[in-house]
């Protein structure tokens, strides 16, 4: 058969981009505090280096890796660690953090490199100066960028692929650094295939970013083999499996990883972060963050040193408009709402999204009608009825059954779903309960 | 920056948009025209009959199911469908009961929307037909006599039997076929002027009106089209082995409550498969059922209790038919 770059299923919701697609990113003032959580990422959070009292400079270790599936965290600020305790995280749990009074009127000044020259370095101190740097993916899940570069001996990886989809609505800090930093994406990718050692990569791109497409190819690499596919405008276009499926027609099977179909998949803003770590020689403190949605009042683009609180970022953007009513950290699709102000931005914030009263999903839901929409939707051919109703009576492990582990909590299918069943929220409570009582085999 | 109150909500944040009760409503108002024509054909009878239903649906509902389900709109879908699979002259209260039993005993039962296996509308039906015999085969002819009168004793009272009205009753193209071997004119049957229950009549307009709930996404087409096809199929091939014996696919498209069971009855979400390939089995299982008891069963239609043998097999084909795992076969993985 004939392949057309296309996966099956998902949802088309509406692209909400407009706000933010062509506002040029712009630069956030230093806040007057940093709160910098030391869990940044699934793993093992970092362990705090630094005591209250201490001066850090912009781009000082605070935290240390703990263990392999760790990265370090850095000072995104010069200033006082003011202390060291527990913080409102964007989980919506409390965690560690240190926080850090900013100097009022330090010049932030530019110092000697932290991060090596990557010209001389062999792949394995690459990767090594890479988890130093603190990189972590920066497409939202914060998987720690050096476990993907360093693949176990008995997989073949054949391809990188480079995931420029963005297929959140509302968000734009992909697009905007495709459009305005291709060379440093190139330049991360390059970083990447020497890492692994492997010879070929594909940029995937929506269609619907096509100054993003032109940029990307105008600026190909011609010393490498560096492919760009434009691909289908549809959500989870940008999932891993959903990619690896669209791009290059392979199927990662349940319970793998792309790396057993011999793909790495990297987000074209952590290519971007490892060519700009390299660049500047400073560790990844900031990141590219969309504010956007009918809540607030500029939205825009905008370079955040990590550890911003939220608030501090929308009164940068002239603040809330008065109907503003739910804020999102990520994409509507996948994001979770924030309970305050006070919650700093991660490492792996892509957007915050603030959404009018008009705008907020009504709360009611109705009884399941089997329309089988979900079904349709769902990208990796589960059954979220059944699973609906096996969550709504508790049967954890029926659902294990019914390849509960599959499902990447996308929300395709609460999307779809015509009474409002909240599926997504009940399968993440359902993994949860899974994995304290693990079903036997 | 003083803190506004914020809404906490689980992902996503966004819907589709389509409500339950939008797609419940939208189906109501996808059956007005077929009343609109039912009316035209058999006067104020037709109102009489199917306001009777909807009304035991709906005081069913409101007695007896949870508090606010009657917004959802399910109770009046299954009440207007009653009723148009009921003659023009039934007592309206009969029709009454029929409602209240679809409600209670088809849906309620069960744990309301969503829970019911079988589809409640027919299962009214089958009662009343179970109950209620003659009543339920007594069938007006459309058309002629005062446009303002009674198509029969609507208004008989609970358990007494009908006056004779004058009203001009006759077999129905089905009847007529199955105990008298006369063929009735599909253009007639087309255009609904044939007697038969109310909403039996005109099958374009059934299939115009299902075309836009389709269009909608408000039902599952592969649905319809299983049965049309495997009805043409079959009763086609037997036609032509021995047209004397058997009649023609158009004429078993159009007969009967087919149009009206295939469109409205069979895709019933909540008691058809939610998989599309057991969407296909399940038209398919339909299709089958009503030809064989329409051409070799005891009864002249065969619709309801093919539908609701097919409801009985919901649970089996969604599992029979479960989408394949993504990736699961290693050997669809091309390198």
């Amino acid at each position: 058969m004939l392949h057309r770059f296309k996966f099956k299923h998902g949802v088309h919701p509406p692209e909400l981009k407009e706000l933010t697609a062509a506002v040029p990113i712009r630069r956030l003032p230093f806040p007057e505090e940093i709160v910098l959580p030391l869990r940044q990422h699934a793993g093992a959070p970092a362990r705090a280096v630094v005591r209250a009292g201490d001066r850090v400079e912009r781009g000082d270790k605070i935290g240390e890796a703990d263990g392999l599936m760790s990265t370090p965290v850095h000072a995104s600020a010069a200033g006082t660690v003011q202390d060291i305790g527990l913080w409102p995280h964007p989980d919506g749990s409390y965690a560690p953090a240190v926080r850090i009074a900013v100097d009022r009127y330090s010049p932030q000044a530019p110092r000697p490199r932290l991060v090596p020259e990557w010209t001389r370095l062999e792949p394995k101190a690459l990767v090594a100066a890479i988890r130093e740097a603190g990189v972590v993916g920066l497409g939202g899940a914060a998987f720690p960028t050096h476990v993907k570069l360093s693949p176990p001996k008995d997989v073949t990886i054949d391809t990188v692929l480079i995931n420029g989809c963005e297929c959140e609505p509302y968000l734009t800090t992909d697009h905007r650094t495709m459009v305005e930093y291709p060379e440093r994406v190139h330049l991360g990718v390059r970083i990447m295939m020497r890492c692994l050692g492997v010879h070929r990569a594909v940029i995937g791109i929506e269609r619907n970013k096509p100054d993003a497409i032109e940029a990307i190819r105008a600026t190909l690499p011609a010393d490498l083999d560096v492919t760009m596919q434009a691909l289908e405008v549809k959500y989870p276009q940008g999932a891993e499996k959903m990619l690896i499926k669209a791009v290059l027609d392979r199927e990662v099977p349940p319970g793998k990883l792309p790396m057993h179909v011999g793909v790495i998949v990297q987000n074209v803003a952590s290519a971007a972060t490892i060519a700009e770590v390299f660049e500047t020689g400073l560790p990844l403190i900031e990141r590219i963050v969309t504010v956007t949605g009918r809540g607030v009042r500029r939205p825009g683009n905008l370079i955040v040193p990590v550890g911003t609180r939220v608030g501090d970022l929308i009164d940068a953007c002239g603040g809330l408009t008065p109907d503003a009513r739910e804020i999102i950290f990520g994409g509507p699709m996948m994001g979770t709402a924030q309970a305050s102000l006070d919650i700093p931005l991660l490492k792996s914030t892509t957007g915050v999204v603030v959404l009018s009263a008009a705008e907020t999903r009504p709360q009611e839901s109705y009884p399941c009608i089997r329309c089988g929409r979900c079904l349709d939707a769902c990208p990796v051919f589960l059954n979220p009825q059944l699973l609906g109703q096996l969550a709504l009576k508790d049967r954890y492990a029926d659902m294990a059954a019914a390849r509960l582990a599959d499902c990447m909590l996308c929300g395709c299918c609460g999307y779809a779903c015509p009474s409002n069943i909240p599926l997504p929220q009940l399968f993440q409570l359902a993994k949860v309960a899974v994995r304290k009582h693990p079903v036997p085999a | 920056m003083s803190q506004p109150p914020l809404l906490i909500t689980a992902s996503p944040h966004l819907s589709a948009g389509d409500t339950t009760p939008r797609i419940m409503w939208h189906v109501v108002g996808s059956l007005l025209p077929i009343l609109a024509a039912a009316t035209y054909f058999f006067g104020p009878s037709a109102l009489l009959v199917v306001g009777a239903a909807v009304a035991g649906a709906v005081v069913t509902e409101w007695a007896f199911g949870l508090r606010g389900t009657l917004g959802d709109g399910s109770a009046v879908i299954t009440g207007l469908l009653l009723g148009l699979t009921l003659p023009a002259g039934l007592p309206v209260w009969m029709a009454f009961v029929g409602g209240a039993f679809g409600i209670a005993i088809g849906k309620l039962i069960f744990g309301g929307l969503g829970q019911n296996v079988f589809n409640p509308a027919l299962l009214g039906r089958a009662f009343l037909q179970a109950s209620f015999p003659v009543a339920m085969t007594t069938w007006p002819v459309p058309g002629p006599g005062e446009w303002r009168a009674l198509r029969g004793d609507n208004f008989a009272l609970p358990f007494a039997s009908p006056l004779p009205l004058d009203t001009v009753t006759g077999a129905t193209p089905l009847g007529q076929m199955k105990f008298e071997h006369q063929a009735t004119s599909v253009v007639d049957l087309v255009l609904g002027t044939t007697s038969g229950s109310l909403g039996e009549t005109s099958g374009l307009l059934i299939l115009l009106c299902g075309a836009y709930l389709a269009l909608r996404n408000y039902l599952n087409w592969r649905v319809p089209a299983a049965i049309f096809a495997t009805v043409a199929a079959l009763s086609g091939g037997l036609h032509w082995l021995d047209p004397s014996r058997y009649p023609g696919a158009p004429f078993m498209l159009f007969s009967g409550g087919l149009m009206l069971g295939a469109v409205y009855m069979a895709t019933d979400l909540v008691t058809s498969p939610v998989t599309n390939p057991g969407s296909w089995i399940f038209g398919a299982g339909v299709g089958l059922l009503v030809v064989v008891i329409r051409l070799w069963g005891g009864l002249a239609e065969g619709v309801m209790y093919s539908i609701l043998i097919m409801n009985a097999l919901v649970p089996y084909l969604n599992r029979l038919t479960e989408p394949r795992p993504f990736g699961a076969e290693p050997g669809r993985i091309r390198r």
